[in-house]
Order: structure tokens, then sequence, then C-alpha cells
């Protein structure tokens, strides 16, 4: 039963992985990554990591993919349709990217894995712990750090964003 | 761990994400797309984060703690490039690759 999910998850990102990049439709495209990322999320299910999962379906799918969607509808007409590139390049990058692909994939499944059989459930507050412990192998670091980036990220959001208006000013007093 | 799936499959599975990702990166000529086809590859990243913990060491947690720190990254990245598409579409009226030719405005 396990297995069928796993397929049928996997055929879904891969399908829908491909018709994003190759939409001539923006919006579409924004709406198949969205249904790749909760494929993502229920792949995360399958393997035990519902915090995670949670993590992936609030954050991409509930966050980032409204953000992409806000700066397509801002910058586009929704009828509009994309430029596509040269068919020529298209083989020749598809090409490098089969190379690339079979070049891992021989890499891979020629090296052995241990692979460890104990299932261990984990819980939430575990990784709550990790996250904040001060001892070794504590992540509270790291954890300050990504605080100190996310206020910076939206500082530097706003004032981005507010460009024209900031350089307009500038110019009148120069 | 899933039943009945190796590690082969899944890192098969994330490799090909990968690989569609760079795909898109290289033939896309719009800054969104672009940025859909990064999402993509952060995300196959990701999922190899947290395939290799669970079947390797399943008694630690750090891939899980990597996979919300690269998350959270990818979301503060993800917000400054909007705001820079906006504040480029407002400046040039466009977000194409070609019109794209200085850095400076």
């Amino acid at each position: 039963m396990e297995r069928i999910i796993f397929y049928f998850l996997a055929l879904l990102i891969i399908i829908f992985a491909i018709a994003s990049v190759s939409s001539r439709k923006m919006l579409r495209s924004v709406i198949y990554l969205l249904f790749v990322l909760c494929s993502i999320a229920g792949v995360y299910f399958l393997i035990d990591y519902n915090f995670l999962a949670a993590i992936q379906l609030t954050i991409y799918a509930g966050g980032i993919i409204v953000l992409i969607i806000f700066s397509v509808l801002l910058v586009h007409h929704i009828e509009m349709q994309l430029e596509i590139a040269k068919l020529s390049r298209k083989i020749i990058t598809g090409l490098a990217c089969l190379l690339g692909l079979a070049v891992f994939l021989v890499t891979l499944y020629s090296h052995e894995f241990n692979v460890v059989g104990t299932a261990i459930p984990t819980e939430v507050s575990e990784i709550g712990t990790l996250l904040l412990s001060y001892e070794a192998g504590g992540f509270i670091l790291p954890f300050e750090v990504v605080s100190v980036l996310l206020l910076a990220a939206m500082i530097g959001a706003i004032v981005i964003a507010k460009g024209t208006i900031l350089s307009e000013s500038n110019k009148k007093t120069v | 761990m899933i039943q009945g799936i190796t590690i082969y499959e899944l890192l098969t599975v994330t490799s090909i994400l990968f690989f569609i990702g760079i795909y898109g990166f290289i033939t896309r000529k719009n800054l969104i797309s672009i940025l859909i086809s990064v999402e993509l590859i952060l995300n196959a990243s990701v999922i190899n984060f947290v395939i290799i913990n669970k079947y390797l060491y399943p008694d630690v947690l750090q891939g899980v703690v990597f996979s919300i720190f690269i998350i959270a990254v990818a979301a503060a990245e993800t917000a400054l490039a909007v705001s820079i598409i906006i504040n480029l579409y407002r400046q040039i009226s466009s977000v194409e690759v070609k019109d794209i030719e200085t850095m400076k405005y």
C-alpha cells in the first residue's frame, strides 16, 4: 500500500515539475509548482516526519506560492503567454540535463548505502529541544542567526520594493 | 522509512526533480519562471537531507533541523526576489532577462 502511494506521489512530482517548467502560461506554471510542493509534503508524511510536512505545507504552499502569485498578478496580464526559448537551445539543454542525470544515477547506484532498518518515531518536542539546546550538538546559534536573517530580509524587501519613491526624492534634492 | 521502498528509488526521484529545475533555470527567459525553477532545485535538496537522515541515521535529527533552516532561507530569498522583481518592473516595465542589461539604475 505504501509502495503504491509512493509511486503515485513520485509520478505526480515529476509530471507536475515538467509541466511547471514547460507551461507557457505564467499562472498555470505557479499552480503546477503548488502541486509539486503538496506532493513533496505527502512524501514527508510517508516517511513519518509530520512536523516537516506541516512546515512544507504552511511555508511553501501557503507563503511562497502566495508571494509568487502576487508578483505574477502585479507584473503580468493573466492571458499573456511567455516567450519560449529556441528549439535548438531546448534540445541542447535537455541533452545536457540528461547527461548530468545519467552521471548522477550511475554514481548513486554504484554506491553502497548502509541502510539502518529500524524505524524510530520522532516527536516534535525532540526537534524543539534540539533547536534550542546550548549543549554540544545544539542549534541555538544558527537559530538566532536565521531569526536575524529573516528580520534583515523583511526590512530589505520593504526598502527595495519602495525603491522608485526613494530615488525620485533623491533626484529632487540633487 | 517507507515499507518496500529503497533509498535508491527516493534519491532517483530527487535527482530527476533537481535536473528538471536546472532545465527550467536555463531555458526560461522570465525572472519569475527562473524563481520557480530555483524553488524546485531547493526542494530537491531538502528532500535529500530528509531521506538520508531517515534511512542512514534514524536515531539523530540533524537532517530535519537542516531542512528547517534551508526552508527559512528559501522563504527569505523568495521575499527578496519578489521585491526586486516588482521594483524592476516599475523601473523598466519588463521582467524578461534580455531587457535587464545593467545592474545599476
